[in-house]
């Protein structure tokens, strides 16, 4: 490792938010050393808790997480925000909007928030957002946060990750609860209905609990359903208490540790091992050998991957 | 346009007045033109600016001024990035600008300044030049 890299961490690791921010960006974008960044702070990973908040678009999922810190630094604890919304599928670019409705937070000492665009990397989004956390985690930082958009896989996906799950409903969805993607209802440890100053909330309630009634998931008749009022922070006590039961009851569960970690393994080497695909790929002409040999229709693709993967192999 | 390093832009409106439009399309023009915009919307303080700029690590802010303030705001934004050791990041402001207050905004620091007649493309064609 660079003596400079090598700075940045100790910089970070004795407090710095810039190096903070600086080495996210490096983890972020990939940039040569970033391995190195991750190897070095593992150690000191592995204490703070994650809490994923999803839902429909407009929700109020930024604004929950603005009072939902509030709270949690009144308690003394530090908190690390990620907020992650969707990059454009055709400029590249990303409108990363969430900082609108986080200004209580904004300067608060003890907060992080931070801005990611999925950058539609199929499978890379929930990779950069557990290495995110673990730079956070060896900050300090005692509650990370992570608030997506409940639409995409993707999204889906980095949520699954965290060590308690909200998903934030409101209402007025009525028989549409349905609008809530399927995949996501069965990663909620906690439900919130958000904007309970509107009419329809406990009728909310009750099409939610309706519908956990009739899942076949373990436990889905004890998943609490929390109404708030996320604009005047009504409920966000009794959310925080909610939130610490589930995170307690994950503590104990080494199983579900263990799933993690293979997961996160698998899903480290299946892209490792892509990337050494492509390199190896780029630096000779096989492919266009073979793109020329299936246009002829000489040879089928389905045996040229077969031989690709066994001289790779050996 | 695809780049091939994502490019971080923080969108911020200092100040007092309410005229979100101007700074919100100039938003989604940059997200078009393939930016990180991080949108931070109306009312921010010099504070609030400075520390969504270290936070997000943005490689560029720009401020969306039409109060008329722009000579005190773009100050003191550039003083508090100073009192923080932030120097690598474009300063950029925009909105209702005398001509004869470009040379002191450039002289206080600011990279770029944009009237209301600039276009987005402009505006994304400067960042791109200023932006290693
Ligand atoms: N009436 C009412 N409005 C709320 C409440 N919570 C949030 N809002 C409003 O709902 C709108 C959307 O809030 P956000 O916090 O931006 O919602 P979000 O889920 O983060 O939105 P996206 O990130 O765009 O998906 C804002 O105008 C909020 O002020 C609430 O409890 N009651
Ligand atoms: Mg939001």
């Amino acid at each position: 490792m660079t003596k400079e890299l090598e700075d940045l961490i100790n910089e970070m690791e004795e407090g710095s938010v810039r190096a903070l921010a600086r080495l996210i960006t490096m983890i972020e974008n990939r940039e040569k050393g970033w391995l190195e960044v991750m190897k070095a702070i593992f150690p000191n990973t592995g204490r703070a808790h994650v809490i994923g908040i999803t839902g429909p678009p407009g929700a109020g999922k930024s604004t929950l997480t603005d009072t939902l810190t509030c709270e949690l630094i009144a308690r003394d604890l530090s908190v690390g925000v990620i907020a992650v919304d969707p990059s454009s599928p055709f400029s590249g670019g990303a409108l990363l909007g969430d900082r609108v409705r986080m200004k209580e937070i904004s300067t608060m000492k003890g907060v992080f928030v931070r801005s990611m665009a999925t950058r539609g990397a199929m499978g890379g989004l929930s990779l950069a957002v557990r290495d995110v956390i673990k730079v956070l985690d060896a900050f300090g930082k005692d509650i990370i946060l992570i608030e997506t958009v409940g639409v995409g896989q993707d999204e889906v996906d980095v949520v699954k990750t965290a060590d308690a799950v909200m998903v934030v409903c409101v209402p007025g969805m009525g028989d549409n609860i349905q609008a809530i993607k399927a995949g996501i209802m069965e990663i909620a440890d906690i439900f919130v209905v958000n904007k309970a100053d509107r009419e329809g909330s406990e009728r909310a309630v009750l099409d939610i609990r309706l519908m956990l009634n009739m899942s076949t998931e373990k436990g889905s008749l004890n998943i609490p359903i929390l109404k708030t009022v996320a604009t005047k922070g009504e409920g966000i006590a009794e959310l925080v208490t909610n939130l610490f039961e589930v995170l307690e009851s994950q503590e104990r569960e080494t199983s579900w540790r263990e799933e993690r970690i293979r997961e996160e393994l698998m899903s480290l080497l299946d892209k490792a091992i892509a990337h050494h695909v492509h390199v190896k790929l780029g630096r000779n002409s096989k492919l266009d050998t073979a793109v020329k040999q299936v246009l002829a229709r000489e040879r089928d693709p389905y045996s040229i991957v077969q031989e690709m993967v066994a001289s790779f192999v050996h | 346009m695809e780049q091939d390093r994502n490019i971080r832009v923080l969108m911020a409106k200092p100040g007092l007045d309410g005229h979100e439009r101007g700074a919100r399309v100039l938003a989604y023009g940059l997200r078009d033109e393939g930016f990180e915009v991080i949108y931070t919307g109306l009312r921010q303080t010099p504070d609030q600016i400075a520390a969504a700029v270290i936070q997000e690590d943005v490689d560029v802010v720009g401020l969306s001024i039409l109060s008329g303030a722009h000579l005190a705001m773009a100050g003191k934004v550039i003083e508090k990035l100073k009192g923080q050791r932030v120097k690598d990041v474009l300063v950029l402001v925009g909105g209702v600008i005398p001509e004869e207050d470009i040379p002191k905004l450039k002289e206080m620091g600011v990279a770029g300044v944009f009237t209301s007649g600039a276009s987005i493309k402009e505006i994304a064609e400067f960042i791109r030049s200023h932006v290693s």
